[in-house]
C-alpha cells in the first residue's frame, strides 16, 4: 500500500498534466454536441422531409457505429481526400459529432414532452412559431433535459479516453507512457482508474448541484 | 481497385465480426449473470450486500472502458498470464454487470409489491417467489433497456482493439497497413458492418420483446 | 377449533393498531369482521397469516402454531384474497390458479391444470381461462383470485375487503361466489362491509373498533340490537341496524 502511495506521489503530477487536455476535449466536444444536437433535434421535429431524412440518417449512423471507428475515420481516413486534422482536433470533432447524435434524441424527447398548450398559448399572445419555440418551449425543454444531459456528459467524459488511440496526450496516454517507462502497469492503471473515479464523481456532483439550482417547481 | 481489395479482404473483416460477436456474447453473458445476481441481492439481500452492490456499480461505471481494458490486460498480466480476449471479456463484462444490475434492479423495483405479497401469502418461499413470479415479470420489463445495453456493448467491443484483440476494427487496421491506403473505403465498410450488426441485434431483441409480451405489461403490473 | 387467534398485538411506531385481539373460527364457519376504517381489520388479517408479523400473540391452525420455521407450510392452509386481487400479471388466468398447485404442492402440469379448470368453473370463469389479468374486469380478476386461493385446498380463506376495489355493479358477482363458498362449507374469515353477504352467509359478525373487538354475535342479533353505541353509529352509517333497519 505504501509502495503504491509512493508510486502515485511520484507519477501523479505527470499524469495530471493530461487533465486539462481531457477536460478541454470534453468541454469542446460537449459544446459542439449541444449546438449540433439542438440543430438535429429541430431538423427532426420541424424540418421538411429532406431535412428530416438527413438528420435521421445522421443520428442512426452515429449511434449505430463505434466512436473509435468514427475517430479513426476522421483522423486516418479524411487525409486521403486532403482533410488533415491534428489528433486533438480530430478527437474533438469525433466525440462532438458522436455525442450530438445522442443529445439530439434527448432534446427531441424533451421538446416533445412539453404540452402543446404551451406553444398554443404563445401563439395566441402573438408570438411567431419561432418565437414560441425560442422563448417558451426551449427554456422548458432544456430544463427537463438536464438529468439526461448530465448522464451523457459523464459518459462522454469517460469516452475522451478513446482519444488516446490516435495519440492525444490526455490522461490515459500519459498513464500508459509511465507504464512503459516503469513496467508497473498494474499500479499505473489503478492510479488512472482512481483519477477517473474521482473525476467522474466530482463532475457528477457539480452537475447535480446545477440541476438543483435550475429546478423550477412543476417542471 | 478499391472494390477488388474490399472483396479479397472481406473474409478477414468477417472474421473480425466473428471475433467481435464472440467477445460480445461472452461479455454480455458475464454481465447478465453477475448483474442479475447483484440486482437480486441488492433488492432482497442484507444491507451489506446492497452496500457492496452500490460500490461495485460506482467503481465499474466510474472508470472508462479503455482504462478497464488496459488494467485487465497489462495490469493483470503483471501477476497472471491472461490473453487479450479473456482480459476484454473480464473488463467489459464486469463493467456491463454494473450497467445491467441497474437495469434489472429498476425492473424488479417497478413490479408492484402485491405480486410478492400474493406469492408469499400462498405459501411460496422468498426464493421461489422471486424465481416464479418476480423474475419472469422483471426480465420482460428489462428487454427494452437491455437492448440499449446490447447496442452500447456491441460498440464497446471495438475498444478491445487497444489491447490487441483482433476484432473488426483491428482487422481494418491490418488491411489498411497491408494494402497501403484505401482507408476511407475500409472504414466505411467496417462502419457499415457494425451498423448491420447493431441493427440485427436490435431487431432480434425487439422481436423477442414482442413475442414475450403480455397484455397490460406496459403499465408495470397490477394494483 | 380450526383457526385460533390469540392476543394479537401490533404497533407501527407509536400507534398501537391491534391491542390484543383474539378470535376463533370453527370448521365450516364464516365470520365477517366489520368496523370503521383504520381500526386494524386488515392488519389483523395480515397478522393472521404473518404477511405482517404480529408483535405479540399466536395464531394456530388445527392446533399447530405458526412459526417462522413452518410459515410457508402453514400459509398453504390459510389462503388470502386481496383487496386489489394481485393476480400474477405475466400468467394467464388458468396459470394463475395452477401455479400454486404446481410449484408449491408439486403437482404435475396436467393435474394442476385440471384442478385449475375445476376451480375456475366454481367461480364461473372457465370461459376466460386463457385471458391475462389485464384483459379481465375487476370482478373477473377477483373471481380468478378466489379460484387461485381454492386451488391450494386451504383450510381457511382470509378475505381482505374483496369487493372494495370494485365498481358497485361488479361486486355482485364476487359476493355471489363467496356466498356459494360459504354454503359449500368453506371456512372463511372476511373483512368486508358487504351487508348482503354478512346477513345471508355469515355465521357471526365481529365488530372491531380502535384495535379491539367490541362485540360479536350472529348477524340477526348484532344488526338488530347492537350492545355498543359505536356499533350502532357504524351500522346506521352504512345504512343497517338501529333506527335504520
Amino acid at each position: 500500500m505504501s509502495e503504491f502511495l509512493e508510486f502515485g506521489a511520484e507519477h501523479l503530477p505527470y499524469i495530471l498534466e493530461g487533465l486539462p487536455i481531457t477536460l478541454g476535449l470534453w468541454a469542446l466536444a460537449m459544446a459542439i454536441g449541444a449546438l449540433f444536437g439542438l440543430l438535429l433535434a429541430w431538423a427532426r421535429l420541424y424540418g421538411n422531409k429532406l431535412i428530416y431524412g438527413a438528420a435521421t440518417a445522421y443520428v442512426e449512423i452515429f449511434r449505430g457505429t463505434p466512436m473509435l471507428v468514427q475517430m479513426l475515420f476522421i483522423y486516418l481516413g479524411l487525409p486521403e481526400i486532403g482533410i488533415v486534422f491534428d489528433p486533438f482536433t480530430a478527437a474533438v470533432i469525433a466525440i462532438g459529432l458522436n455525442t450530438s447524435a445522442y443529445q439530439a434524441e434527448y432534446f427531441r424527447g424533451a421538446i416533445r414532452s412539453i404540452p402543446r398548450g404551451q406553444l398554443q398559448a404563445a401563439r395566441a399572445m402573438g408570438m411567431s412559431q419561432f418565437q414560441g419555440l425560442r422563448w417558451i418551449i426551449l427554456p422548458q425543454a432544456l430544463r427537463r433535459v438536464i438529468p439526461q444531459w448530465s448522464n451523457e456528459a459523464i459518459l462522454e467524459l469517460k469516452y475522451t479516453s478513446i482519444a488516446y488511440a490516435i495519440g492525444v496526450s490526455e490522461l490515459t496516454a500519459r498513464a500508459e507512457k509511465i507504464g512503459y517507462e516503469t513496467f508497473m502497469f498494474f499500479e499505473v492503471f489503478m492510479l488512472l482508474a482512481l483519477i477517473y473515479i474521482v473525476l467522474t464523481g466530482t463532475v457528477a456532483q457539480i452537475l447535480q448541484f446545477l440541476e438543483k439550482r435550475t429546478a423550477i417547481p412543476g417542471l | 481497385m478499391i472494390v477488388e481489395i474490399l472483396i479479397t479482404q472481406m473474409p478477414y473483416l468477417l472474421h473480425g465480426v466473428w471475433v467481435a460477436l464472440q467477445l460480445l456474447v461472452c461479455l454480455l453473458a458475464l454481465g447478465f449473470v453477475l448483474g442479475l445476481s447483484l440486482a437480486i441481492l441488492e433488492v432482497y439481500g442484507h444491507w451489506t450486500l446492497r452496500w457492496f452492490g452500490v460500490l461495485f456499480e460506482r467503481i465499474f461505471r466510474g472508470i472508462p472502458a479503455i482504462v478497464l481494458l488496459l488494467l485487465f490486460y497489462y495490469g493483470v498480466a503483471d501477476f497472471v498470464d491472461i490473453s487479450a480476449f479473456t482480459a476484454a471479456v473480464l473488463a467489459l463484462g464486469l463493467r456491463s454487470a454494473a450497467y445491467q444490475s441497474q437495469i434489472f434492479r429498476g425492473s424488479i423495483l417497478s413490479i408492484s409489491q402485491g405480486q410478492m405479497l400474493a406469492a408469499r401469502a400462498m405459501g411460496m418461499s422468498k426464493p421461489m417467489a422471486i424465481r416464479e413470479i418476480i423474475l419472469p415479470q422483471a426480465l420482460r420489463l428489462s428487454i427494452g433497456p437491455w437492448t440499449n445495453e446490447f447496442s452500447s456493448e456491441m460498440k464497446a467491443t471495438s475498444l478491445a482493439y487497444v489491447i490487441g484483440v483482433v476484432e473488426l476494427t483491428r482487422q481494418a487496421r491490418y488491411i489498411i497497413s497491408s494494402t497501403q491506403g484505401n482507408i476511407l473505403a475500409v472504414f466505411a465498410v467496417v462502419a457499415a458492418l457494425y451498423f448491420i450488426f447493431n441493427w440485427l441485434g436490435n431487431w432480434g431483441l425487439y422481436r423477442l420483446e414482442r413475442k414475450l409480451a403480455v397484455p397490460g405489461f406496459e403499465q408495470g403490473g397490477q394494483g | 377449533m380450526l383457526l385460533q387467534v390469540e392476543n394479537i398485538h401490533k404497533r407501527y411506531g407509536t400507534a398501537e393498531v391491534l391491542k390484543g385481539v383474539s378470535l376463533n373460527v370453527v370448521a365450516g364457519q364464516s365470520k365477517v369482521i366489520m368496523g370503521p376504517s383504520g381500526t386494524g381489520k386488515s392488519t389483523l388479517l395480515r397478522c393472521i397469516n404473518h404477511l405482517t408479523p404480529p408483535d405479540q400473540g399466536r395464531v394456530l391452525v388445527e392446533g399447530v402454531e405458526i412459526t417462522s420455521a413452518n410459515l410457508n407450510k402453514m400459509r398453504e392452509k390459510l389462503a388470502f384474497v386481496f383487496q386489489d386481487f394481485n393476480l400474477f400479471t405475466h400468467l394467464r388466468a388458468v396459470d394463475n390458479v395452477a401455479v400454486g398447485p404446481r410449484k408449491i404442492r408439486g403437482m404435475n402440469k396436467v393435474a394442476a391444470r385440471d384442478l385449475a379448470m375445476r376451480e375456475l368453473e366454481r367461480v364461473g370463469m372457465v370461459e376466460r381461462a386463457e385471458a391475462y389479468p389485464a384483459e379481465l374486469s375487476g370482478g373477473q380478476q377477483q373471481r380468478v383470485s378466489i379460484a387461485r386461493a381454492l386451488a391450494m385446498e386451504p383450510k381457511v380463506i382470509l378475505f381482505d375487503e374483496p369487493t372494495s376495489a370494485l365498481d358497485p355493479e361488479l361486486t355482485g358477482e364476487v359476493v355471489a361466489v363467496m356466498k356459494q363458498l360459504a354454503s359449500d362449507g368453506m371456512t372463511m374469515l372476511v373483512v368486508s362491509h358487504e351487508i348482503g353477504f354478512a346477513r345471508q352467509a355469515a355465521d357471526e359478525i365481529i365488530f372491531m373498533d380502535g384495535g379491539h373487538i367490541l362485540e360479536q354475535g350472529p348477524p340477526e342479533q348484532l344488526f338488530a340490537s347492537p350492545q355498543h353505541e359505536r356499533t350502532r353509529q357504524f351500522l346506521s352509517r352504512i345504512g343497517e341496524g338501529g333506527a335504520g333497519a
